[in-house]
């Protein structure tokens, strides 16, 4: 049996769906783009052209949620699949957008470099819990104008996995799509083998930028997976009940799920947020708050109603440092979705209310990843029945250490995680010499970016990757990409 | 074909193990290099592996046996030629205490290791000990608790040996769950082991084995 978690009953989950529903047919949402408006218009939303707000309707929402995917997959740059956003399927994948990179030391935080950047996509190749990737951070020795196509561009030419993205604007999603078409070759191929995630916010509450909801319309056109990242803040910008929380988060996704559909039938896209209670006394934004959990918990039962893979910024931490806080937080929201099933887990890595990441917590909270691999594969008989036998061979040999049921069995049943996590008795962890956590992590580190193997991809795909990213950059007045060791 | 019997070591394959030291013999190799550079070289690869964490106890233990299966027919040919283990150890769990699963995982890893080993089981006396070190000329005597109680015996032993002028002769090595470095300096063993392939170290180096 696969254990779970639940939050919400039918009833209320019912309900939530239809005030949701409700709110986008009565009130309307604010769209700050006419294509967008005039798209919605004329599948029979009632647009008031003053104010910009498109009132949505019943049908179109059915219509939107009967054919949006319910399933899609994920393929590295070779081509391989890497990640299954199905049913209960849970993968994870970095958090993403970072502004910051605490230094291994633990205690600076400083603004990343192209060079951090790669390091990181090295150090991804490595994570074998974690099955994709994502623009983690933001580095600051590009222009801003370029900053996301560059990373999405590094990404590529040092990782394999396939990649969680987002453009920052309307006019940058072209250099990032013809990125991923030369990977692929054409972007038939692309659409046939999704290898981007683009992260869409809509803007609470119950508004799509310009930007953003141009970015969800041509992702759509060339079936590039979107996720729509809703993000009500819980007495804030959002009600501070978590169900009318919910009831917000549901009436804004169901709107990018109908942008998406009514732009190309069939489009890929994950039921997704990260909405956050709002911290009344610091005035932040908790991700690794109970009630910023339970509410991630709760609109991926909702997507998972309407039949649709979901994703959620959850299991990461506000902490400033690699301590006990981003250890408890970190564990605690990613234990609870991936007992959800919440099919992408947006995470690992990220501290600082989402602004600050950490390679060292990257190599941790892949361990995390790997135990809870193991939690929702359940308990289930190992020839365990009957269980006799087994114990007559224990009382016969006083241990099963070499007994064939272990041996068949070990490394199946048991998780080992890697050496970050120290099992060592106190006598050989003194011996190895008495490492800290953010010690034996900052090695591991270390090691596997040293160890990365290049990436498969051809010399003459690298070679148009670079003169794509070149031209690019060469619009704004950047002769050469920044040097990379 | 040394390089055959350390792979065979590795997978535990104990019949492919007696039949390579078989073929060794038959081809007059040297019984110190098929001891040597085969069985013991392959041993310490595999100690490497483990704690490198890419075995783990299961796969060193059937290498272990593998190893047995091939010095039960090389054993014959080093006595006859004169050919001395690396080293000779008793051990045994202390007298009240009846748990002996860790010191017979002490006791395949140092067999593994090329070592002699007497075991003198559990619940045995401080005399038995010295004694029987004495009776077999053993370098190392190694002492397994589980228990905080059964503990103070082992000061018992080393007493006693320091008693018997045995000290520096005999080496007294302790283990075990409630054991450590700093008891061992307290009641005067000569060094504590962590764990099975810990005190193998350990015998390696009170020996000054490579």
């Amino acid at each position: 049996m696969r254990p779970t978690t639940k939050f919400l009953n039918e009833e209320l989950l019912l309900r939530i769906v239809a005030e949701g529903r409700d709110l986008i047919c009565n009130l309307g949402v604010e769209i700050h783009n006419d294509e967008v408006l005039s798209l919605l218009g004329d599948h029979g939303a009632k647009i008031d052209t003053k104010s910009g707000r498109a009132f949505f309707t019943h049908d179109l929402i059915d219509r939107a949620l009967s054919s949006a995917p319910k399933s899609f997959k994920l393929y590295d740059t070779i081509g391989n699949e890497a990640v299954d956003l199905s049913d209960f399927n849970v993968n994870f994948t970095p958090g993403s957008a970072a502004i910051n990179i605490l230094d291994h030391d633990g205690k600076v935080s400083r603004r990343p470099t192209s060079q951090d950047y790669v390091r990181y996509t090295k150090l991804m190749t490595g994570m074998q819990h974690i099955s994709s990737q994502s623009t983690a951070m933001i580095h600051a020795d590009v222009h801003e104008d370029i900053a996301d196509s560059y990373r999405l561009y590094l990404s590529l030419m040092y990782c394999e996995k396939p990649v969680v993205t987002g453009a920052f604007t309307a006019e940058t999603f072209g250099i990032m799509k013809d990125l991923q078409v030369a990977i692929r070759g054409s972007a038939e191929a692309l659409a046939e083998k999704p290898l981007t995630i683009f992260s869409c916010c809509p803007t609470a509450p119950l508004k799509w930028s310009k930007a953003t909801s141009q970015n969800v319309i041509d992702c759509a056109h060339f079936s590039i997976p979107v996720e729509y990242i809703s993000m009500p803040l819980s007495g804030f910008m959002a009600p501070v009940s978590l169900v009318g929380s919910l009831v917000q988060h549901t009436a804004e996704t169901l709107s990018g799920v109908v942008i998406s559909q009514l732009a190309k039938p069939g489009a890929p896209a994950l039921y997704g947020g990260s909405p956050a209670i709002f911290d009344l006394r610091y005035e932040t934004t908790p991700m690794g708050a109970i009630g910023t959990m339970m509410i991630d918990c709760a609109y991926n039962e909702i997507g998972k109603y309407f039949g649709l893979p979901t994703q959620a910024y959850i299991g990461l931490s506000d902490s400033k440092l690699l301590d006990a806080q981003a250890g408890m937080e970190t564990s605690m929201g990613a234990t609870l979705a991936a007992l959800a099933g919440i099919n992408n887990i947006s995470g690992p890595g990220m501290l600082d209310f989402e602004s600050s990441f950490s390679l060292e917590k990257l190599v941790v909270d892949n361990e995390i990843c790997g135990m809870l691999a193991r939690m929702i594969r359940g308990i289930e008989p190992k020839e365990d029945f009957p269980a006799q036998p087994i114990f007559e061979e224990l009382l016969r040999d006083d241990h099963l250490l070499i007994s064939d049921h272990t041996r068949k069995y070990l490394r199946e049943e048991l998780h080992f995680p890697g050496v970050t996590i120290d099992r060592a008795n106190r006598s050989r962890w003194q011996e190895e010499g008495g490492l800290t956590m953010i010690e034996r992590a900052h090695n591991e580190v270390e090691r596997i970016v040293a160890d990365s193997q290049p990436v498969r991809l051809s010399e003459d795909i690298r070679r148009e990757l670079t003169s794509l990213m070149q031209k690019e950059a060469a619009t704004i007045g950047m002769e050469e990409l920044t040097k990379l060791n | 074909m040394l390089n055959q019997l350390s792979d065979s070591l590795l997978t535990g394959n104990a019949d492919a193990v007696a039949s390579l030291v078989k073929q060794a013999i038959d081809q007059k190799l040297d019984p110190n290099n098929i001891l040597n550079d085969g069985l013991i070289a392959g041993m310490t690869v595999v100690g490497q592996k483990f704690k490198s964490h890419e075995i783990f106890l299961p796969d060193v233990l059937i290498a272990a046996k593998a190893m047995n299966a091939g010095m039960e027919i090389l054993k014959p040919l080093l006595v006859k030629e004169g050919i001395p283990s690396i080293g000779r150890i008793v051990i045994g769990t202390v007298q009240g205490d009846l748990h002996d699963i860790g010191k017979n995982l002490v006791g395949i890893m140092l067999k593994g290791a090329g070592f002699e080993v007497i075991d003198l089981g559990k619940d045995v006396a401080p005399e038995t000990f010295v004694e029987a070190a004495i009776e077999n000329e053993a370098q190392i005597i190694g002492l397994s608790a589980l228990l905080t109680t059964t503990m103070p015996v082992m000061k018992k032993v080393v007493n006693l040996a320091t008693e018997k002028g045995l000290t520096g002769k005999i080496k007294i090595i302790i283990g075990g769950a409630p054991t450590t470095s700093d008891y061992a300096n307290e009641i005067g063993a000569d060094a504590y082991c962590y764990d099975g392939i810990n005190a193998v170290d350990c015998a390696r180096r009170i020996l000054g084995v490579a």
